[in-house]
């Protein structure tokens, strides 16, 4: 067992590294407080091929594997956490169920111009009345001719209004059991922006990540084509499932770099900071918290990478996408609020960046599965 | 076209410098990095590369762990690399430098040979004009600018209050300034794929035309007495003063210090 990383995963996170201090983070505050995308930053990382990372070369992407795209979010999010899930809803949520479960001209038409960062990907599962019970979504899409007729609206869709390509998660049939319980049938499809009947509603003003474009997307009579099926007529749901646990370790990367850069942050502080005489850090009371706080931050890396390192050994990865997002957004959390604690006063002014990590911290116990979801899933394999 | 491309892996200055106690750099308490000028002329290579289309190959001498600096110029777009590393040739001045790289520069195919003008932890500014009267082509020093037009080269020559345009026949060396431009960056593919690529190895047995007395320690006049980093400048003074005090208060320095 080996828990080092080698010398080309090393040079990765140098390049990362170097990347968000010179072009991300100097944009960091400006991107929160304007909560304007920043298509000047996802422009460069296209240029840098940071928008296909774990995408195999035949589709344009580079051939990299899915750790060293982990470590290229959890790089940005130290220092901008609107950018890390920019690349995590783009490359987990859309370039990847097209790669997993999309025909050859799909793949050809819709991943190599998505991981070239050509075009920007989104993923639309949640409705107004669907959260963690997705079974409740309303959306329907029933075939007419040659085309598929969607209705319905699909809310807080991360990369919203900025996305080019989304895949949708809609109803395609309602059948009954035996003992005549109505059970809805849902299929994917790839929906390009600009279709007939396919628009924005309400842009989300949020907490945090507020660069991030959160929208509501809205069908009516949207008409796409037949072959806009993704997956089999009726596998929708394990198709979105699927995803997600992809997307959990994008997200659990996120919330890790949130926590590592508010924990960096702390480091610096604490040893200029000075109280009754000497630093805040000469202090055991500040001691032991960074002691824990770098503990835990370590413990949520272990398990985040090693999620990373099961999607690319195994067929089935949910319970360690589970655990990784469970600690590590549990992680961001606590360690943020102390990270605000131990700056005081300072802690709270949106000039030094811990208050706006620890707004940033929050959404990643929530979306992609709230922690609750994740605790569902690793006790479900538990005692099944 | 076939362009190579000298680097060298330097102490990041950044965070400033730490001496051994024999007064030598500690290179080890440093992190290493592609020297910025090399780094500059670099992706000069590569945008010519990209343009016209060109061969691309960087060459180093150093310690086996100058690979590092190999790779990321591979990760950045490099087609090969070539490290020179051998005992024999630990020590060497910039005469001893230059010397072991025109060795190896004899075994390789070039048209265009491109260095930075100078490391920054050396600052000599030598290796480069030294390998190109070693080798016998033009030098094109403080680069600003570089075209290729043919089987020419026409260069933008910095000075400090003016810049030459030159235009030197082809195969010759051009030294290349941190102002040429700004160094992309290495992709993740780049990097798995320098990874996958082989450095070739050279030691002295391998170097062309060179003489045993030119190379590493024995081989350099240079010998360096002492070296030491900068004295920090203290804070000064800081006075808040209206205009007429002001003038009183600098006439008065400038008498205490026997100026006027």
């Amino acid at each position: 067992m080996d828990f080092g990383l080698d010398k080309k995963h090393e040079m990765a996170r140098t390049l990362f590294r170097e990347f968000a201090e010179t072009e991300v983070k100097p944009r960091a505050q400006e991107v929160d407080e304007t909560e304007e995308f920043p298509a000047d930053t996802v422009a460069k990382m296209a240029k840098s091929g940071f928008m296909g990372i774990p995408v195999p070369k035949e589709y344009g992407g580079q051939g990299c594997d899915p750790l060293t795209y982990v470590m290229c979010v959890e790089e940005l999010s130290k220092v901008c956490a609107t950018t890390g899930v920019i690349v995590s809803a783009h490359t987990s949520l859309c370039i990847d169920p097209i790669l997993t479960y999309g025909t050859e001209e799909q793949k050809q038409k819709y991943v190599r111009p998505l991981a070239a960062g050509e075009k920007l990907g989104a993923f639309a599962l949640t409705e107004p009345g669907a959260g963690t019970d997705a079974q409740g979504a309303q959306t329907k899409a029933v075939l007419d001719g040659d085309e598929w007729v969607l209705n319905g609206s699909k809310c807080f869709i991360t990369n919203g209004k900025v996305a080019d390509v989304y895949i949708v998660i809609a109803i395609t049939s309602v059948t009954e059991d035996k003992r005549g319980r109505k059970k809805k049938n849902f299929s994917a499809f790839i929906v390009e922006k600009g279709a007939p009947g396919f628009s924005f509603g309400t842009k989300e003003k949020k907490m945090g990540i507020r660069g991030s474009s959160t929208y509501e997307l809205i069908f009516e009579d949207c008409r796409i084509p037949k072959d806009a099926l993704l997956g089999p007529e009726g596998k929708g749901f394990p198709v979105a499932m699927h995803t997600l646990d992809g997307g959990r370790i994008g997200i659990a990367a996120q919330a890790l770099g949130i926590a590592e850069g508010a924990l960096d942050r702390a480091i610096a502080y604490t040893k200029e900071r000075k109280q009754f005489g000497r630093s805040i850090a000469q202090q055991q009371n500040t001691q032991f918290k960074l002691a824990d706080m770098a503990t835990r931050v370590e413990a949520a890396q272990m398990l985040v990478y090693k999620a990373a390192m099961a999607k690319e050994t195994q067929k089935v990865y949910s319970v360690e996408a589970a655990k990784a997002k469970l600690f590590a957004a549990e992680t961001a959390m606590a360690v943020t609020t102390e990270v605000v604690q131990l700056f005081g006063g300072y802690g709270y002014i949106r000039e030094y960046d811990v208050e706006r990590m620890m707004r940033d911290a929050k959404i990643t116990e929530i979306y992609e599965g709230t922690s609750e979801v994740q605790r569902m899933v690793i006790s479900g394999a538990l005692l099944k | 076209m076939k362009i190579v491309v000298c680097i060298k892996q330097v102490p990041d200055t950044k965070g400033g410098v730490k001496f051994n106690p024999d007064g030598t750099l500690d290179r080890a308490a440093m992190l290493a990095i592609m020297n910025p000028d090399d780094k500059a002329g670099l992706e000069a290579a590569l945008r010519i590369k990209d343009e016209i289309g060109a061969e691309v190959t960087v060459l180093t001498m150093g310690l086996p762990k100058a690979d590092d600096v190999l790779r990321e110029a591979l990760a950045m777009g490099a087609d090969h690399a070539v490290l020179v590393t051998d005992r024999v040739l630990g020590g060497a001045d910039t005469w001893a430098t230059s010397t072991t790289i025109a060795g190896a520069l004899r075994n390789l195919d070039y048209d265009l040979i491109i260095t930075g003008r100078q490391a920054i932890d050396g600052d000599t500014a030598q290796v480069g004009p030294q390998i190109a009267e070693h080798l016998g082509v033009p030098v094109i020093s403080y680069a600003e600018d570089i075209k290729v037009e043919g089987d020419s080269v026409i260069v933008k020559r910095q000075y400090e209050d003016r810049y030459h345009v030159l235009k030197a026949k082809m195969p010759c060396l051009i030294t290349a300034l941190s102002e040429l431009n700004t160094p992309r960056y290495m992709t993740p593919g780049g990097i798995f794929d320098a990874y996958e690529k082989e450095v070739t190895v050279w030691g002295r047995a391998d170097l062309k035309d060179v003489d045993d007395a030119d190379l590493g320690l024995k081989g350099s006049p240079t010998k360096i007495a002492k070296a030491s980093d900068k004295v920090r400048k203290g804070a000064g003074e800081k006075v808040t003063l209206d205009p007429t005090e002001s003038v009183a208060y600098l006439m008065g320095k400038l008498k205490e210090k026997h100026v006027i």
